[in-house]
């Protein structure tokens, strides 16, 4: 289970600091919203106060929470700016929250070296530009990288488990091509294999590791086009269902989110606005909430669901 | 094929092409020599003209060639993996025209105090180049948590403007002796006559490599961009920096050798990817050795065209690199 509790993340530090010494908790306070907040925070041995009171400090993400089952399949949505890229690179280690911690079964993420990690959690961004023209294999193999010591060089059993995951993405016959002659569509899918190759344990390990890694994938589908599109989410569907891995993802596509996403963190100016299964987070009044925009939510003979944007209602909640 | 089975290639392959260039270049020249009158020790050296010819004038003007060769290519490599830009070269960042500086400084106001019997041109060359890279580091440091390789990139080509500002400046009250020393200079030439300056390059030569090793696969990573490296479990940072000072310290090196000799850091890298693939396990190997062959030729054909006059063969590097980059730009669609 990847968790994040209470996470804080901003782009400047606050202009007042102070560092009283005492026996209170931490105590963190922002000002950016109508009311200010005030934030405690027990964690630390040394209790001080972060004031910011001249928006000198940029928030960007304000106290997020966030659980993602051990096989869960959750949706981060929220607006442009709303912090989901942010939010997506601290669960990912990639960028270290100013308060908060985020857990990976149980171990904070800064207790995990870089490969440790990387071998349980892979991160699908929105698009890869490749500076050389590597091959489909040789771009898979990269996503063996933290198994393999500074100076080793990739196995036989390397090469099988790179030639398993293009095979479960559909993309094996690609494996000679350049990656740079691909389409859109096939170059997110052999991303997909190249991080479902970096969490792969090998065959040889024992015991295998009872949790599926994780798979963070922001905006994986906003520079595709339909045909693509649904591509992708068909191949996220069947990786998740097949119990490979845990997903989180960010999307703009709201039908998109409801139809493959158990649960959703919907987010605006880096605070949650609702969270909770998708049935129940996914309603026009929380669209209007987030986007200003009045919506149906309607169900598709398909079963899949679909948000037809009406118009724009002109009342973007402040939070 | 197994990498392994490629690099085992590559190695052979590259390795035999350099040995072959390296055994027949110092034999070459305007004046012929007898091998077997250059091994006979029962002349005195004093005396043995062809062993003079062959220890002092060519096998040093050879292996300097080889060694400039050898870590312009592979700095070469490393500044374009480092900069996501293949058209990037050892002198893209400044450590070139550093080193022009101390160099233009050292012949203009004269300075004679070397370092450990190495004479001072080479040395101030060598310290200016270090200067670049530290006002160059220090600047795509100074408002980023990592290294921006846009600011970095931005920040070496203003040092480049900039330095080359100053070496006119200098220029501007040299004597013509002393312009003309610097111009000469400034074509790169490998007519070193001693094996001073090798070896003093050889420390500095020795770890850049040992870095470069490291660095071949971080290189491939960040081939995909920061963050994507980062996920993979690569410290994009360390990478970087280590990247960066061990590339720049062998342009630095290698200038104090020879001076700022060109194209030899973006033909080498461009020709070995075209034959091994973009992998920098392999490009890093076959780019020193065919870098090491490729100068060590150019060399050649610096000291014979127009025999008895020597050209610098950083004339002979830039009549190919000229055309060969505009093919380069004509050839991507």
């Amino acid at each position: 289970m990847l968790q994040a509790t209470d996470v804080w993340f901003g782009y400047h530090q606050p202009r007042i600091f102070t560092d009283l010494h005492g026996s209170q908790p931490r105590i963190f306070t922002d000002q950016h919203g109508s009311q200010p907040r005030i934030f405690t925070d027990q964690h630390g041995s040394q209790p001080r106060i972060f004031t910011d009171l001249h928006g000198s400090y940029r928030a960007v993400l304000r106290g997020i929470t966030l659980a993602v089952p051990a096989n869960g399949f959750v949706g981060i949505l929220g607006p442009n700016g709303a912090g989901k890229t942010t939010l997506l690179r601290v669960l990912a280690g990639t960028r270290q929250p100013q308060r908060g911690t985020v857990t990976f079964d149980g171990t904070p993420l800064t207790r995990l070296s870089r490969a440790a990690l990387a071998r349980r959690m892979a991160v699908v961004p929105q698009e890869t530009h490749l500076a050389f023209d590597y091959t489909v294999a040789e771009v898979t193999m990269m996503g063996r990288y933290p198994h393999l010591g500074a100076f080793e060089i990739e196995g036989p059993e390397d090469i099988a488990i790179v030639e398993e995951t293009l095979a479960s993405t559909g993309t094996l016959d690609l494996k000679d091509r350049p990656f740079s002659t691909l389409s859109g569509g096939e170059k997110q899918r052999v991303i997909i294999a190249a991080a479902l190759a970096q969490l792969h344990a090998g065959h040889a390990s024992q015991p295998p590791s009872p949790h599926p890694g994780v798979l963070l994938l922001d905006e994986p589908t906003a520079s595709l086009d339909l045909g693509y599109q649904l591509e992708v989410a068909a191949l996220l569907k069947q990786l998740h269902d097949a119990g490979r891995v845990a997903i989180v993802i960010s999307t703009h596509d709201l039908g998109l989110a409801g139809t493959l996403c158990e649960s959703l963190t919907l987010i605006r100016d880096g605070a949650i606005v609702a969270s909770g299964p998708t049935d129940e987070v996914l309603t026009p009044e929380n669209v209007r909430k987030v986007y200003g925009v009045e919506a149906d939510v309607m169900r598709h003979p398909s079963g899949q669901r679909v948000v037809v944007p009406v118009r724009q209602s002109g009342t973007r909640e402040v939070p | 094929m197994t990498l392994a089975r490629r690099f085992a290639r590559t190695l052979i392959g590259f390795g035999a092409l350099t040995i072959a260039t390296l055994l027949v270049a110092p034999l070459v020249g305007p004046t012929a020599i007898n091998l077997r009158r250059v091994f006979d020790f029962s002349v005195p050296f004093r005396d043995n003209t062809d062993a003079q010819i062959f220890f002092v004038a060519r096998l040093p003007r050879t292996l300097a060639g080889a060694c400039v060769g050898a870590l312009f290519a592979a700095a070469g490599v490393v500044f374009q993996g480092l900069l996501r830009n293949p058209l990037a070269t050892p002198f893209t960042l400044g450590v070139s025209t550093g080193a022009a500086l101390g160099a233009v400084l050292a012949i203009t106001f004269n300075w004679s105090v070397g370092f450990a019997g190495i004479s001072a041109v080479p040395v101030a060359a060598f310290a200016g180049s270090l200067v670049a890279v530290v006002i160059v580091y220090a600047l795509a440091q100074a408002r980023h948590r990592g290294l921006s390789t846009t600011v970095l990139l931005l920040a070496g080509v203003t040092m480049n403007a900039f330095f080359s500002a100053l070496v006119l400046f200098v220029q501007y009250f040299a004597s013509f002796a002393d312009t003309y020393r610097t111009l000469r200079w400034l074509m790169g030439d490998l007519d070193v006559s001693s094996y001073q300056p090798i070896l003093a390059a050889l420390p500095t030569t020795v770890a850049a490599f040992l870095i470069f090793a490291w660095l071949a696969r971080p290189l491939n990573l960040l081939s995909l961009g920061p963050d994507s490296a980062e996920s993979r479990g690569l410290d994009v940072t360390r990478a970087q920096r280590a990247a960066f000072f061990s590339a720049s310290l062998a342009t630095g090196a290698a200038v104090s050798i020879g001076g700022p000799i060109g194209f030899v850091g973006i033909i080498i890298p461009h020709l070995v990817r075209l034959i091994v693939g973009p992998d920098h396990r392999l490009v890093l190997p076959a780019a020193t050795l065919f870098g090491a062959a490729f100068l060590v030729g150019c060399d050649l054909v610096a000291r014979t065209i127009l025999a008895p006059v020597e050209l610098p063969v950083g004339i002979i590097t830039a009549l190919i690199g000229g055309p060969f980059f505009l093919w380069l730009l004509i050839r991507r669609p």
